[in-house]
């Protein structure tokens, strides 16, 4: 059904190149179709039809179970929500300080994974990586352990050495700093793996290079790594920037957003107020908000790096 | 692969380095050997001041437990199940539409092209309410397929097949052409087994998405005997007494699959990561 629907299109367009068979000039009007068309239709039905049910879905309101035009008074009530301003300013706050940290940790460990004379380099770089492909589940429940309140293992290993106990869930700050600490645990080595990759395309010969003319260890990092390295930082930098605007998984496990709103994202708050208020018009409002700062911070990127990225 | 040459560096230099791998290695591993050593323990010894180092003799109740609670075989199969059905048919329609987007030209190319990067860019969180209320209202609430069709379309996946595709020399198709080799066996024959690399790390990407795959199937599955593993887990969680130990111990049998998936296939792992964006 899918395929009849979307082929029709390309033979009701102008006649395509006319090859020098009958038979070829069939096939190259209906195969592109007989390819891409499983794909397109499930894009329209399961991406673009939500999507623009969720634009005209965030102009209407529930009131009394009847669905009424609202115009635009739920977006002029996001301005005025401070939640929804929290959630921005959290997620501001972690791409400011964790993405960059967590980039720098990467390129460190990816630098240390590929010099040569390291023994156990193999077993280096899977236990680097094992956090990324952990289940989410096992993650929230290891953090919960790790940082839950009086007995958890990090409260026990800092009173063993005699700092003061932490409430690391329950104070807004320590929140805060949980869950960078933990946004860091799980993606950091998956952006090592990625800078590695890169590392090895670099020519032993620019090494050898830098070092005939005298360069030390620092030199050749600062002039020889890091130019060439600069499209695949800039390629995890892009990654990691969409991921933290998208924020979900980690808080939603972590702290549902709390203590007081202190880790609560923007998606995140859109799955409450979607979800436990049922309040579907404001979460539609609130999700084509996200889609905008995404797509206005992911077009500033890709205009920024060019081809550099992407090929 | 360009390794560095040994450096005839100071070894000092060398033991920091050690000194800074090591301790993100142990940062990285530790907490899943506490989970070998939790799961092999009981609820009151995991908190115990201070807590074990070393692993039980619990494995085998904990085990059992977990079967009653929560029937963690079926789980496992019914994760399986959904993860193979998705990554076979999501692997094959994005493969094909790549293919069809690298090498034909065709009105509509650019929209579906635009539309397949737009996916990548926003957040699937942002199409919860409205999946879910078209989910409802096909009364599809509840079935597998509402977990799947949502996502068999991978823009990831095209867009890494797309790359892959577009360094295959249009001359061989063109050739195959003339010899009256019709456009699907081209593309089976001829041009799917070059590619087999990034075909691969489509796979093992599609399979470990579905095998993860948890607020989704939260939100759609509600019969016990449906559940996938990481919902059948979350429940656990939820309850007054956590059986910290059993959950645990599933969190890391649900986890090992995708663990030893990565340590079979580390190379198609990274192009995949990549996503053909950056020449590895």
């Amino acid at each position: 059904m899918a395929q009849q629907t979307t082929a029709r299109k390309p033979v009701a367009a102008a006649p395509a190149k006319a090859g020098p068979t009958r038979g070829r000039r069939r096939t190259s009007r209906t195969a592109p179709w007989m390819f891409a068309g499983p794909a397109a239709a499930l894009f329209g039905v399961f991406f673009a039809y939500p999507l623009l049910a969720g634009l005209y879905q965030s102009f209407t309101a529930d009131r009394d179970g009847v669905t009424t035009w609202v115009g635009l008074a739920q977006y002029r009530r996001m301005m005025h929500d401070p939640i929804f301003w929290t959630s921005l300013r959290n997620i501001a706050l972690i791409l400011v300080v964790q993405v960059p940290l967590m980039i720098a940790l990467a390129l460190v460990m990816a630098y240390g994974l590929n010099q040569s004379w390291l023994r156990f380099r193999a077993t280096y770089r899977i236990a680097c990586f094992l956090p990324a492909v952990t289940m989410l589940v096992a993650y929230s429940v290891v953090f919960r352990v790790l940082l839950k309140t009086d007995d958890g293992l990090v409260d026990q290993a800092l009173t063993a050495v005699g700092l003061p106990s932490v409430d690391w869930l329950n104070s807004p700050g320590w929140a805060r700093i949980a869950l960078i600490g933990s946004i860091t645990w799980r993606w950091t080595g998956y952006n090592a793996v990625i800078l590695l990759a890169g590392l090895q395309g670099i020519a032993r010969e620019q090494y050898e290079a830098a070092a005939i003319d005298g360069a030390g260890p620092a030199t050749t990092f600062l002039r020889v790594v890091l130019p060439q390295l600069r499209p695949v930082i800039l390629f995890c930098l892009v990654t990691s920037t969409i991921g933290t605007l998208q924020l979900f998984d980690e808080n939603y496990v972590l702290t549902k957003g709390g203590p007081g709103n202190a880790t609560m994202s923007p998606v995140l708050y859109l799955y409450k107020v979607g979800f436990e208020q049922l309040d579907f018009g404001y979460a539609a409002a609130i999700a084509w908000v996200v889609v905008v700062i995404i797509g206005l911070i992911s077009y500033a990127q890709f205009r920024f790096l060019g081809k550099d990225a992407t090929r | 692969m360009t390794l560095l040459p040994a450096r005839g560096g100071p070894p000092p230099g060398r033991a920091a380095a050690v000194l800074v791998l090591t301790a993100a290695a142990l940062v990285s591993a530790v907490p899943f050997y506490w989970m070998v050593v939790a799961s092999t323990r009981d609820n009151a010894e995991l908190f115990a001041s201070p807590p074990p180092f070393l692993p039980g003799g619990r494995l085998l109740h904990n085990l059992v437990a977990l079967q009653d609670s929560i029937g963690f075989g079926r789980v496992l199969l019914n994760s399986v199940g959904v993860s193979v059905v998705y990554t076979v048919l999501s692997s094959l329609i994005s493969a094909m539409c790549g293919y069809g987007l690298a090498k034909y030209r065709f009105r509509g190319r650019g929209l579906l092209l635009g539309l397949v990067l737009a996916t990548m860019m926003i957040p699937f969180q942002v199409l919860l309410v409205p999946l879910f209320q078209m989910m409802a209202s096909l009364g599809w609430v509840d079935t597998y397929q509402a977990v799947i069709l949502p996502f068999l379309a991978n823009s990831f996946g095209i867009f890494l097949m797309r790359q892959a595709f577009l360094g295959f020399p249009d001359e061989l198709i063109e050739s195959a052409r003339m010899d009256g080799a019709g456009d699907l066996r081209i593309f089976y024959r001829i041009v799917l087994p070059v590619v087999r690399p990034q075909l691969g790390a489509l796979v093992i990407f599609s399979f470990m998405t579905q095998w993860n795959a948890f607020l989704w199937p939260l939100l759609m599955l509600n019969t016990e005997d449906k559940y996938t593993a990481p919902v059948a887990l979350y429940t656990l969680i939820g309850q007054s007494h956590v059986d910290y130990a059993g959950l645990i111990l599933g969190s890391f049998l649900a986890t090992l699959p995708v663990m030893l998936l990565f340590f079979l296939f580390q190379k198609q792992f990274v192009s995949g990561l990549l996503g053909g964006a950056v020449k590895g």
